[in-house]
């Protein structure tokens, strides 16, 4: 059996969605141990057991940049345990720790998998490119551990119905000049449904002409009780939060219904959200990409169809 | 203090990227472009060496070509450059750009490499962690603001709530998001100069970095087409078919 490992960020007391998603894919890979980097608590553990993890290695990075001491750890563990892979999620905290990994043990990585496969003495990867319109398989052979960054959603999120796991601390070593300490934490006020779960979404793009029409797509997800979503165009102009961005550099989303208002359907924001079951698509330019994968596309302007729209859902 | 800045020459994103169909590797033309995410560490590297005296280098790898892009960061206002330029890499992982990366960069010297998050073309996104690592320093990644000053650096990093500051003492290397500064356009004497600002070539072996090739492509293929669906021109009552969309899907 091919000892997998998986690593895992606590967020807000709870483990990562992305994580609980290559557990469940770990599972059909080989014995799993879960690498947590948290606080942690029986809680916590005990939603990790549920999930397939036999075995917990519990790293506390404190007030600690985990990257750092984190990898530093893992590395050590690797030498006397020699697991075959190490996944991770295509998110900040894991990328970070997965270089570090990489960089130190002198591995190749993988990054931007939507699926991971172990053959023989090799891992074998997909990956979506252009958009999601051509699928490249990427492989490594050679020197294990095999390290892979899988992007969030690609594995649904199944409970294998386990006991609580052995977890054993796993101590953090000074990483001297390398340390890096976290002063502050800052969360953005979110309201209504989260972007990450939400059945329905209304996202936003440049197409909108200002910040202050991104009120329309507000107001329609409302209605909707849907979350909202933007472009990186209008997070890197300021309009909206950084936290709403979806795409490769934003989050990965998989809603029943998205609804895109003035987006053109640029590659690196459809591969964060192309699965979405129903796409609908308002965008004036009838060449626009976005309507390429959209199941409802209008042509028109969101100035006329949207307060329309918002105006006929209002007198039902 | 010594700042370095990591910039990457890409192909022109507005054209279709061709992939060679054996190696899969990334067709690279002569003329390639700078990638528009490092315009931002650029701009970041040229504020804070401008803040607290200092100068810029840039460090480039892969085929140099026109050099058009180098000419471009440099006409920002950078100092010098150093390419790294061998056929050897050709088709390069994370690694081996990072070693490549870090050998130059111990040669130059620095307090502060200022990186992209991720590069256009090739988004592996681990470059800085894994330079970082290589270099014994702190990465402070994916910055949205950045300060550096008296040995210490202190940055916001962007995390999927909001937000951290971050703090290290230097040399470090920080990444930073698009967004973090507004890049500046080159001025007319800003393009003279950069023609006569030195631009140093090396090859991996003069770095001593390994080049043999890690991980490969095997194969690419077009993906399962979504089903196309119905795309109609606003009369004025376009908005209605959403609402009848919304209906059958129970959403409403
Ligand atoms: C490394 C990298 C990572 C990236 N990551 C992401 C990411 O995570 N997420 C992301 O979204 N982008 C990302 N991008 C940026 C991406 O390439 C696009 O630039 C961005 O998605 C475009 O946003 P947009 O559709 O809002 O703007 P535009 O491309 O400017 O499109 C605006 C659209 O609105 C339409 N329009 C204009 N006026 C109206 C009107 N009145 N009514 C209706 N339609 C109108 C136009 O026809 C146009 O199609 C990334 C880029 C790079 C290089
Ligand atoms: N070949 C390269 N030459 C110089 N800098 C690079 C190169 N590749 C990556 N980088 C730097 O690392 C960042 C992240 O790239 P990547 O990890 O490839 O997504 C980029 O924004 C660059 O600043």
């Amino acid at each position: 059996m091919a000892s997998v490992w998986v690593f895992i960020e606590e967020e807000d007391g709870a483990p990562a969605t992305v994580g609980l998603e290559l557990l469940t894919k770990a599972r059909s890979l080989g014995d799993v141990t879960v690498v947590y980097s948290g606080p942690g608590s029986d809680q916590a553990f005990a939603t990790l057991g549920e999930h397939g993890a036999a075995r917990v290695l519990h790293a506390d990075p404190g007030d600690a940049l985990p990257s750092a001491p984190v990898a530093a750890a893992i590395a050590a563990r690797c030498e006397s345990e020699a697991p075959d892979l190490i996944l991770f999620g295509q998110t900040y905290t894991d990328r970070d720790v997965a270089g570090r990994l990489a960089a130190r043990l002198g591995r190749s990585v993988l990054s931007n998998a939507s699926d991971v496969e172990l053959r023989d003495e090799a891992v074998v990867t997909t990956h979506e490119i252009s958009g999601g319109t051509q699928i490249a398989t990427a492989e490594v052979a050679g020197e294990k551990p095999h390290i892979v960054l899988v992007r969030p959603k690609s594995f649904p999120v199944e409970p294998a119905g386990g006991g609580a796991p052995q977890v054993e601390k796993l101590d953090l070593p000074d990483v001297g000049r390398s340390a890096a300490r976290i002063v502050e934490h800052h969360v953005e006020e979110r309201e209504g449904p989260q972007l990450e779960d939400a059945a329905v979404i209304v996202s936003g793009g440049r197409g909108l002409g200002s910040a202050e029409a991104f009120g329309m797509v507000e107001r329609l997800a409302k209605l909707l009780n849907a979350a909202t979503g933007a472009t990186r165009a209008i997070v890197d102009a300021g309009w909206v939060p950084y936290a709403m961005q979806v795409g490769q550099t934003g989050k990965t989303v998989k809603p029943d219904v998205y609804i895109a208002c003035g987006i053109s359907g640029a590659m690196q924001h459809l591969v964060g959200m192309k699965d979405s079951k129903t796409i609908i698509a308002i965008n004036k330019d009838p060449d626009a990409p976005i309507f390429s994968i959209a199941d409802l596309g209008i042509v028109g302007d969101v100035h006329n169809v949207l307060p329309k729209l918002i105006e006929a859902l209002e007198n039902r | 203090m010594q700042v370095v800045v990591c910039v990457k020459q890409i192909p022109d994103p507005s054209g279709t990227y061709t992939l060679d169909p054996e190696t899969h590797f990334l067709v690279r033309p002569d003329e390639q472009v700078l990638d528009d995410t490092d315009r931002y560490g650029v701009e970041m590297g040229l504020q804070i060496a401008q803040a607290h005296g200092g100068s810029v280098t840039l460090v480039s790898m892969g085929p140099k070509g026109s050099m058009q892009g180098i000419r471009q960061a440099l006409a920002m206002g950078a100092d010098r450059a150093v390419v790294v330029d061998d056929a050897d890499l050709k088709g390069s992982d994370a690694l081996t750009t990072a070693q490549v990366l870090a050998a130059a960069i111990q040669r130059t010297g620095f307090d502060l490499v200022i990186t992209g998050t991720e590069s256009t073309d090739g988004y592996s996104g681990v470059v800085p962690q894994m330079l970082a690592e290589l270099l014994d320093v702190p990465a402070l990644t994916y910055a949205t603001e950045v300060e550096a000053r008296d040995g210490k650096v202190t940055i916001n990093r962007q995390t999927s709530a909001g937000y951290d500051v971050v703090e290290a003492s230097l040399p470090a290397v920080v990444s930073v998001t698009a967004g973090v500064v507004e890049p500046r356009y080159p001025t007319f004497k800003g393009i003279m100069d950069a023609k006569k600002k030195e631009v140093e070539e090396l090859t991996a072996s003069d770095l001593g970095v390994d080049t043999s090739l890690r991980q490969r492509v095997t194969a690419v293929e077009p993906a399962p087409e979504r089903e196309a669906g119905v795309k109609i021109e606003d009369d004025g009552e376009a908005h209605l078919k959403v609402v009848e969309l919304l209906q059958q899907k129970k959403v409403i």
